[in-house]
């Protein structure tokens, strides 16, 4: 059966607490910590910290525990606007992007990896199978004869069929917050894969939409989507994978009517 | 990266899906008529039961409702399997079991209704 509790070495227990000197107001960070050099099991560390000393954002806050509280705490972050998709991770029991996402305006802040991802350190989680299962629809354009010597042209319409599909970082936010992909990672390619999968799909461009369609028709790779759209409502871009995915289902449909 | 390829694509899933959301749709109004139906016979006698069974609207109502209802289920527990039981022997013998019992009680419950029907011919 699926385990419905962690399993015993990956249980999280309470961990320091550590204090900024000096006085001003005092927010708290609860930061998951875990190091493969240490083993053990991972822990919720505190750091108390003031909101008026570091800027805006969740990543500002990790950024200033960083350097100001503890230098070992290890996170993925590279534009720090919301477009490489690197510092994807649970804030307060939601996905999203720690550099777009506000710190909340009072209260604790709980910060987490990405769920039910393998973790490598700390907030790092391992993407490899995320980004195999990317390249396992081969996401580039399949084209026999494509015109040569000059561009290849669309209409308007049909470049607007890839509007709110093109825009996906792949920071995986979508995939790890869906239940299904939690339970069944493995054989479920995941919206923000299947999103992909049907950017290419609705190309006018690409010459190979049955083969696409073909790959995806499967009880797990596609059909384990149970419209639960936790997908859509974590997207930090604000994308709609589970449409993308309810579009699939229709054109597989409407080539066997 | 092969892992993730896995056996490839199975090809069906469509069809399973597809005939899911139908036979939803089609319980929706069954359903209401099911439920209300029988709301108006809970003090009703054993005889009086058996009369609106034997009714050829209500028995026929029954009559696509039950299968359908049974058929809606063995879609839905399927999915409700694969998703949660470990792939190989568990979840292979959790299928045939259950789809097994599906099967059995659903044809139970159209049987009963046919005999109630005609009785007398059966």
């Amino acid at each position: 059966m699926a385990k419905f509790r962690l399993p015993a070495a990956s249980r999280v227990r309470p961990g320091t607490r550590h204090t900024e000197a000096g006085g001003g107001q005092r927010r708290r960070v609860h930061v998951y910590r875990w190091n493969p050099d240490q083993g053990g099991n991972p822990q919720l560390d505190c750091y108390e910290i003031d909101p008026q000393r570091c800027g805006p954002m969740v990543l500002d806050a990790l950024f200033y525990i960083k350097d100001h509280l503890d230098s070992t705490l290890t996170f993925r972050r590279s534009c720090r606007e919301g477009i490489c998709g690197s510092c994807a991770m649970n804030v307060n029991g939601a996905n999203t992007l720690s550099c777009t996402q506000a710190l909340p305006a009072k209260g604790d802040i709980h910060v987490y990896p990405l769920p039910h991802m393998p973790v490598l350190k700390d907030l790092v989680p391992d993407m490899s199978g995320f980004y195999a299962q990317y390249a396992a629809v081969r996401p580039w354009l399949r084209a026999d004869n494509q015109p040569q010597g000059r561009e290849q042209l669309q209409s308007s319409g049909q470049r607007a069929e890839l509007d709110g599909l093109y825009e996906c970082i792949l920071c995986a936010c979508c995939s790890t917050s869906c239940p299904s992909y939690w339970w069944n990672g493995d054989r479920y390619l995941g919206p923000a894969v299947l999103l992909q999968a049907y950017r290419w799909i609705v190309d006018s461009r690409d010459q190979d939409t049955g083969g696409r369609l073909d790959e995806l028709e499967d009880p797990f790779k596609l059909f384990r989507c149970h419209t639960i759209m936790n997908c859509t409502q974590s997207c930090p871009k604000g994308l709609n994978p589970a449409r993308a995915i309810a579009e699939i289902k229709k054109l597989l449909l409407a080539r066997t009517l | 990266m092969s892992a993730y390829r896995d056996l490839g694509s199975a090809r069906q899933g469509v069809r399973h899906w597809w005939a899911q959301r139908l036979s939803g749709a089609a319980l929706v109004p069954l359903s209401i008529w099911f439920v209300v139906s029988v709301i108006g016979l809970v003090r009703s006698e054993y005889a009086e039961v058996r009369a609106w069974i034997a009714h050829p609207v209500d028995g026929g109502l029954l009559l696509l409702f039950l299968p359908l209802l049974f058929y809606h289920a063995w879609l839905g527990l399927r999915v409700i399997i694969e998703d949660y039981a470990d792939e190989g022997f568990e979840k292979v013998a959790t299928l045939a079991v259950v789809q097994a019992l599906v099967l059995l009680v659903g044809g139970l419950a159209v049987y009963a209704v046919l005999r109630v029907m005609f009785g007398s011919y059966l």
